[in-house]
């Protein structure tokens, strides 16, 4: 009887090694293959050159093109996922019967489970000439687009972690706040939002973290073309639509182009890890707060 | 209500399933047919005469399988000299570096022109400014100097808008790549980086027709599917005159220097198989109407009868070398 135990225990602790071993795993081959870049391009080349062109005549292995990109589709797609989301959590919390919200809440998170390479085309077919409409010297492939649809891909990342933290707010705060008068505005904006807050800031970074590392959308709707700008209606490229660019071509194994994929995966890596250690952070830190 | 549901749904795959196995017993029910599985890849510019070829095959040869990949000419090149597929298509010829691969690899290939291609230089059909381009500003534009130099309508030519130009163009991996840098820039494979590079013409085709100040360039057989999205422009390569890729200016080699021949590369060993030779036959016998159909020009018929004769010739050397 015992051994048996024994023997349960060990597989469990083996289904649990298995992830960390992956993790360690894809490290270490990020580490390995990126060394071997920077031993051809200085990394100071690297973080200050404002173009990138390894496959080119003019070879130039500057990341912050797609840094740039990157950045400037996660901060459009933030920009829309968060207010949305903050307010979706609001109604749902504040507002929304009881029948109302077990309505919105499972449809919410549909959103969530729609293959990210539909929303892609979505971007490219139907928002991109949506959006000319308005500004006519948009490009067929921009940051805009992708931006947007990304934001909706993850407004239900925003709403659901922000509905969670506003509903774990006690109930007492809320009674005092109608104690004092407040009407229900005030109460959810000025009360629950506030004393809620470090689990909607864990909830914007997670959600940051997603957009950074979505692929299929900017690789479908936003070009391919790494530009050193942060204006959203020309093409550009994300760390994630290089590295599929590159998948997808010729590039033969174990060239310095080749190894570029693992040089700006290693960045995208550094940024997702740091989101999230900032997110973990936080709420260790400050999720205690009222209980 | 929901049981019944889910009874019915998998009545439904059950039904699928049986459909699936009997139309496989039949595949395997007629023997002495050609049957077996020809695997192709490359260029994207050759993808759509193969891919017409391969559709009429299919209603003659059924149980043949084929796939048609698209990954460039080089990509395919780089399959091809691994022995991983049986045809190449390649709007170039295969390079010194890759034939030393496919010597490395025992892997013998032969050459075979299937039809002619005009490389098109395509502008937003809202661009009303541009008339026609020399050589000298298609190489101004994309020689590798010009990389975030020649970034401006303006600099091509004076009185053009002062807007900035969106490059597009295949990408490395491309045939059309390798054969457009080479006649314009005067070096194969050598350009600027910063331009929208995609092996997918389609991508390119998206983005220059959905990009006022959007210039880009490829196989002429995409802009005629996409006529009503694009605008075609005359190149001047020094006569004086602009000439635009048709099927008339191309075959009689007016429209130079951006035409230029498709091929298909067929090895050794695919070769040996009784349904390649089938197929590079057929598709040889019907490259003249089927290129023409998806936008390309065909060869002269003499041309295609001397095609069939090298391949033929090839494959008994093949069947031969195998026999001793």
């Amino acid at each position: 009887m015992r051994i048996k135990e024994k023997v349960i225990e060990k597989i469990l602790a083996v289904c649990a090694l298995l992830t960390v071993l992956t993790t360690v795993g894809i490290i270490l081959i990020l580490l390995v293959e990126a060394v071997g870049f920077f031993r051809e391009v200085s990394i100071i080349e690297f973080l200050t050159e404002t173009q990138w062109t390894p496959l080119f005549t003019q070879k130039s292995y500057g990341i912050l093109p797609l840094l740039a990109g990157t950045f400037l589709t996660s901060a459009i797609a933030i920009s829309v996922a968060l207010p949305t989301g903050l307010i979706i959590a609001v109604y749902l919390n504040e507002y929304a019967s009881k029948r109302m919200k077990n309505i919105v809440k499972p449809l919410l998170e549909v959103l969530a489970v729609v293959p990210t390479v539909v929303y892609g085309f979505f971007a490219l077919m139907i928002v991109t000439p949506f959006l000319k409409m308005f500004i006519p010297e948009l490009s067929g492939f921009n940051a805009l687009s992708p931006g947007i649809v990304m934001g909706i891909m993850i407004i239900p990342f925003v709403s659901s972690l922000s509905e969670d933290a506003l509903s774990s707010v006690p109930g007492s705060l809320r009674q005092a706040a109608f104690g004092m008068g407040s009407t229900k505005f005030q109460t959810a904006f000025r009360v629950m939002i506030p004393a809620a807050s470090s689990g909607i800031i864990v909830s914007a970074i997670l959600a940051i973290s997603r957009a950074i590392g979505e692929t299929m959308i900017v690789a479908i709707a936003a070009g391919h073309q790494a530009r050193f700008t942060l204006d959203p209606t020309v093409p550009i490229e994300t760390i994630t639509a290089y590295i599929v660019q590159i998948t997808m071509g010729d590039v033969p194994y174990g060239t310095l182009a080749y190894k570029t994929i693992f040089a700006a995966g290693i960045t995208l890596f550094i940024f997702t890890f740091i989101l999230n250690n900032i997110s973990f952070w936080i709420r260790s830190r400050y999720q205690q707060k009222y209980e | 209500m929901t049981k019944y549901v889910i009874i019915l749904f998998y009545i439904i795959l059950v039904i699928i399933g049986v459909l699936f196995l009997t139309s496989c017993g039949n595949e395997k029910a007629s023997d002495g047919q050609l049957s077996g599985e020809i695997h192709i890849d490359g260029s994207s510019t050759v993808y759509p005469i193969t891919e017409a070829v391969a559709e009429e095959f299919r209603k003659e040869a059924g149980n043949v399988r084929l796939s048609v990949g698209v990954s460039g000419s080089g990509g395919g090149f780089q399959k091809m000299v691994r022995g991983e597929t049986d045809i190449n298509n390649a709007s170039r010829e295969i390079k010194a570096s890759e034939i030393t691969l496919a010597e490395k690899n025992g892997i013998e290939y032969l050459q075979l022109s299937v039809a002619f291609d005009g490389l098109a230089v395509i502008v937003n059909p809202e661009n009303d400014w541009v008339d026609y381009f020399t050589v000298e500003e298609l190489n101004k534009i994309w020689r590798p100097e010009a990389q975030s130099e020649i970034t401006l309508w303006s600099q091509i030519r004076d009185g053009w808008p002062d807007e900035e130009i969106h490059l597009y163009g295949p990408g490395v991996a491309s045939g059309t790549y390798d054969y457009f840098t080479e006649v314009i820039v005067g070096e194969s494979g050598s350009s600027r980086g910063d331009f929208t590079a995609s092996e997918d013409d389609n991508v390119l085709v998206q983005g220059v027709a959905t990009d006022k100040y959007a210039l880009g360039f490829f196989g002429l057989a995409y802009f005629e599917e996409n006529q009503d999205r694009l605008k075609l422009i005359g190149v001047d390569g020094g006569s004086g005159n602009a000439v635009k890729p048709s099927l008339k200016t191309v075959s009689d080699n007016t429209y130079t220097p951006l035409s230029r021949p498709l091929f298909i590369y067929v090895t050794n060993k695919a070769a040996q198989k009784k349904n390649v030779q089938s197929f590079v036959n057929f598709y040889l016998e019907n490259a003249p109407q089927l290129a023409e159909d998806v936008g390309y020009i065909p060869m002269p018929d003499s041309a295609y009868q001397v095609q069939i004769e090298k391949f033929n010739n090839f494959s008994n050397a093949a069947d031969s070398t195998v026999q001793q």
